[in-house]
């Protein structure tokens, strides 16, 4: 008996790939025809690939962004394709030949590790468009239907370093700035809790040291790294380790709510510490501790993108902008926040959108104590020669302009990493 | 007996001989019975047809020819682990290692393609490939068999911790091989050239994958039944005594079994990295090791049982994912109804075993 099941088995297997290998010549032309490039409002399908689902900060922002997006440019909600939790692996790649096969012409990615998958799809579905957000090898991979986009995240993060400044300056005058709180050097004690040891989350972090340096001049920072982009506990030991160090300012590049937590918890058990969040406004698990929280506003993205679709144009293949355009922004000031602290950021938001204020001024920084005045920026081959040009010109650093992904890779003289 | 003992409502009687047809009708009773707690799970909880979501959990898994070739792929893939574990467990090594052979396989795999990429054809790369795999997987299996044989150690933790070993190797090398720098993954191993990935066989993507699976589960099935190889195995399986006595050296097939388990598990590596996903990463096995137990104790070693048990765990992962993308579920959502379909297709294996007898009813005999 059970030698006749196995065999039937066998048999049915055998059949059923024949059915498949069968089935191929037919179906080729048929997925040709329904990917030709139509105007169509309601032929225009979109696929979302999301790292995570609407529970962490960063996601949930590009969800809101996308659907804000949609209804802006009348797409309906059918239209779209969504898939969670994607991981940044070879699960990507399979997801991306799905949204394909179920008809998407128009495949959105949200994570940087999602990237070379995307590529991978790109390569193999010319008819179809694909965008990897945050993503930085569209314009060398010379795929015609490979994207990248980018906001300009250090911008709300200089700003929300400026909100940090302020409350660091009020504490100071207050005299709440202990001595655990500064260095052998005098310099006081802020903290970052960081992803990954790369550009984008350099160039933030960056972009808020700075923020902050506008504001009150001798700070130096300690960046703390998860190796992650979402994990709630290894977030909050970062931060509790900043804090016990005497971090009296926290920030961080990191998508869950785990740092703010934390701080809020050092707050009410006496330590003075303030944070500033990243995406979502972190006023609901940390009302008092919280300042701001630096956001994008990705709907500007997609919007521009679904226009694009919809009118059957390309969609330019490094996309970035900030401030200007709205989007970038800083969530509602929390009420611990220093007086006068809107009409300072209401100040440095007008410079920002008037392009008065450049964030990266070789001036105000300096890297092993000398300035800075060439930089590398993109140089994939490693022969030395930048791939599209000189990143600094007339004594500022051009951050997102020759790509849209972040390259503001140096570490500046104030911000020590701790790598392990 | 003291008969005044009073008899419990319920007591649970071991069945013997039980017909083989008898067998999968139960095994069918459950899974409809599987399907029917879900269907109430499902319009209980997230008020949808539950007839609507079935389908499509069927168009998650064979909705199109992609769909079903992914489907294949990844069965192939469980079935490859499956019975690589079969000569281990029927010998009753319980070898919990396969996720790591896996990642050291996958890390082998992985190497040949980056280092040698540029240096050597396509069959040169796949060939090197297969072999240093299947070498890594070997060695992998072999040190906690050589120990068991020779110290008695535990294989159950011994092969477990293996796992972690090879978990933070995989973390070592994807930071050694991250590209580009900082971004704490491998991405695709030769994008652009695509050296070292399995060629597409008539027309067909993962055909080689399917064909390579499918020689090694037919090899096994007649390994371990017809040859005298497979006989000691079941000898040892059964009782170690038994084959001291009748002169096998226990030793050497422990030793010799674990390295063919592990070297096939090494080759599901070679199938994962260079066969399917082009990339390693700690997420290379992902837990399909362990999933794979399963395959090969459900299907009791057989190898073409594997096939469909393997088909439908693959099945079920592929359609929570469906339900989860077409109803904007939470994936947990999905996620419980493949618990309770596992759950009763487990559990049927209970009544195959065993049988309740209630109290005042006689025995069968």
């Amino acid at each position: 008996m059970k030698k006749v099941i196995a065999l039937l088995l066998a048999l049915t297997l055998v059949f059923a790939l024949a059915a498949c290998t069968a089935k191929n010549p037919e179906a080729s032309p048929s997925a040709e025809a329904s990917a030709t490039p139509s105007a169509d409002a309601a032929a225009v399908k979109i696929g979302v690939i999301l790292v995570h689902d609407e529970n962490t900060g960063y996601d949930a922002a590009h969800i809101e962004g996308i659907k804000k997006a949609a209804a802006t440019a009348g797409i309906a909600d059918d239209q779209i394709v969504w898939k969670y939790n994607v991981g940044e692996d070879e699960g990507c790649y399979d997801t991306a030949t799905d949204l394909v096969e179920q008809g998407c012409t128009y495949i959105f990615s949200d994570s940087y590790g999602h990237q070379s998958y995307m590529q991978q799809a790109a390569s193999e579905n010319a008819d179809v468009t694909f965008v990897s957000m945050t993503g930085d090898t569209a314009a060398l991979s010379k795929l015609p239907n490979f994207k990248n986009a980018f906001t300009h995240t250090f911008e709300s993060r200089y700003v929300s370093g400026v909100v940090a400044g302020m409350k660091l300056k009020e504490l100071v005058d207050a005299g709440t700035v202990a001595a655990k709180n500064k260095n052998a050097d005098g310099t006081i004690k802020i903290g970052y809790v960081g992803a990954y040891p790369y550009a984008e989350v350099v160039s933030g972090y960056t972009a808020f040291y700075l923020g902050v340096k506008s504001i009150v001049e001798n700070v130096a920072m300690t960046v703390s790294y998860t190796n992650s982009w979402y994990d709630p506990t290894a977030e909050a030991e970062a931060a509790n380790q900043l804090i016990s160090a005497g971090c009296i300012i926290l920030s961080q590049h990191a998508d869950s709510t785990g740092a703010p937590s934390a701080c809020e918890a050092a707050l009410k058990s006496g330590t003075a510490v303030y944070c500033i969040g990243y995406n979502v406004d972190m006023l609901s698990v940390a009302p008092t501790s919280a300042l701001t929280s630096s956001q994008n506003d990705w709907s500007v993205y997609y919007t521009y993108a679904f226009n694009c679709a919809l009118k059957g144009e390309d969609i330019a293949t490094d996309w970035s902008e900030g401030y200007a355009t709205g989007a970038n922004m800083i969530s509602a000031l929390g009420a611990s926040c220093a007086a006068g602290t809107d009409a300072k950021v209401a100040e440095v938001e007008a410079a920002l959108k008037d392009g008065t204020l450049n964030i990266f001024d070789c001036s105000k920084f300096t890297v092993d104590g000398a300035a800075v005045t060439t930089y590398l920026a993109i140089d994939t081959d490693g022969d030395w020669v930048g791939d599209t040009g000189e990143a600094i010109a007339n004594g500022v650093f051009s951050e997102s302009t020759l790509r849209s992904a972040p390259y503001f890779g140096l570490r500046i003289d104030g911000i020590t990493e701790l790598t392990k | 007996m003291n008969p005044k003992v009073r008899e419990p409502f319920v007591r649970i009687t071991k069945r013997d001989g039980l017909a083989s047809w008898r067998g999968w009708l139960i095994r069918l009773i459950s899974l409809i019975l599987a399907l029917a707690v879900s269907a109430i799970v499902i319009y209980a909880m997230i008020k949808l047809n539950p007839l609507k979501v079935y389908a499509a959990m069927w168009e998650g898994a064979f909705g199109s020819e992609k769909r079903s070739w992914v489907t294949l792929r990844d069965t192939m893939m469980m079935l490859c682990i499956g019975v690589g574990l079969a000569p281990a467990f029927k010998m009753r090594f319980w070898n919990i290692g396969a996720e790591g052979q896996i990642l050291i396989g996958g890390i082998a795999t992985a190497a040949v393609l980056i280092y040698c990429g540029n240096s050597m054809p396509t069959w040169a790369l796949l060939l090197t490939s297969f072999v240093v795999s299947s070498i890594a997987g070997a060695i992998w299996g072999v040190v906690p068999a050589f120990f068991k044989a020779r110290f008695g150690t535990n294989e159950t933790l011994f092969t477990l911790m293996m796992n972690y070993v090879a978990i933070q190797l995989t973390s070592y090398c994807v930071a050694l091989w991250e590209n580009p720098f900082g971004s704490n993954t491998v991405g695709v191993i030769n994008q652009q050239t695509r050296a070292g990935w399995f060629p597409s066989l008539l027309g067909q993507q993962y055909m080689l994958n399917v064909i390579l699976v499918l020689v090694l589960a037919v090899s096994m099935y007649i390994y371990l039944r017809y040859s005298k190889q497979g006989y000691e195995i079941s000898v040892v399986g059964e009782s170690e005594r038994t084959a001291r006595y009748i002169g096998i050296s226990v030793r050497r097939v422990i030793v010799r079994t674990m390295m063919i388990s592990g070297a096939i598990c090494g080759l599901a590596g070679f199938l994962a990295v260079s066969g399917a996903s082009h990339t390693i990463s700690t997420s290379t096995a992902g837990g399909r090791g362990f999933t794979a137990i399963i395959v090969a104790w459900l299907a009791k070693f057989n190898t073409f049982v594997m096939i469909l048990i393997a088909a439908l765990l693959v099945f079920l992962e592929k359609g929570a994912m469906q339900i989860a993308s077409q109803y904007n579920l939470n994936d947990f959502a999905s996620q419980m109804i493949t618990g309770i379909i596992l759950f009763f297709i487990l559990g049927s294996e209970f009544f195959i075993n065993y049988r309740l007898v209630f109290r005042g009813k006689k025995e069968a005999k």
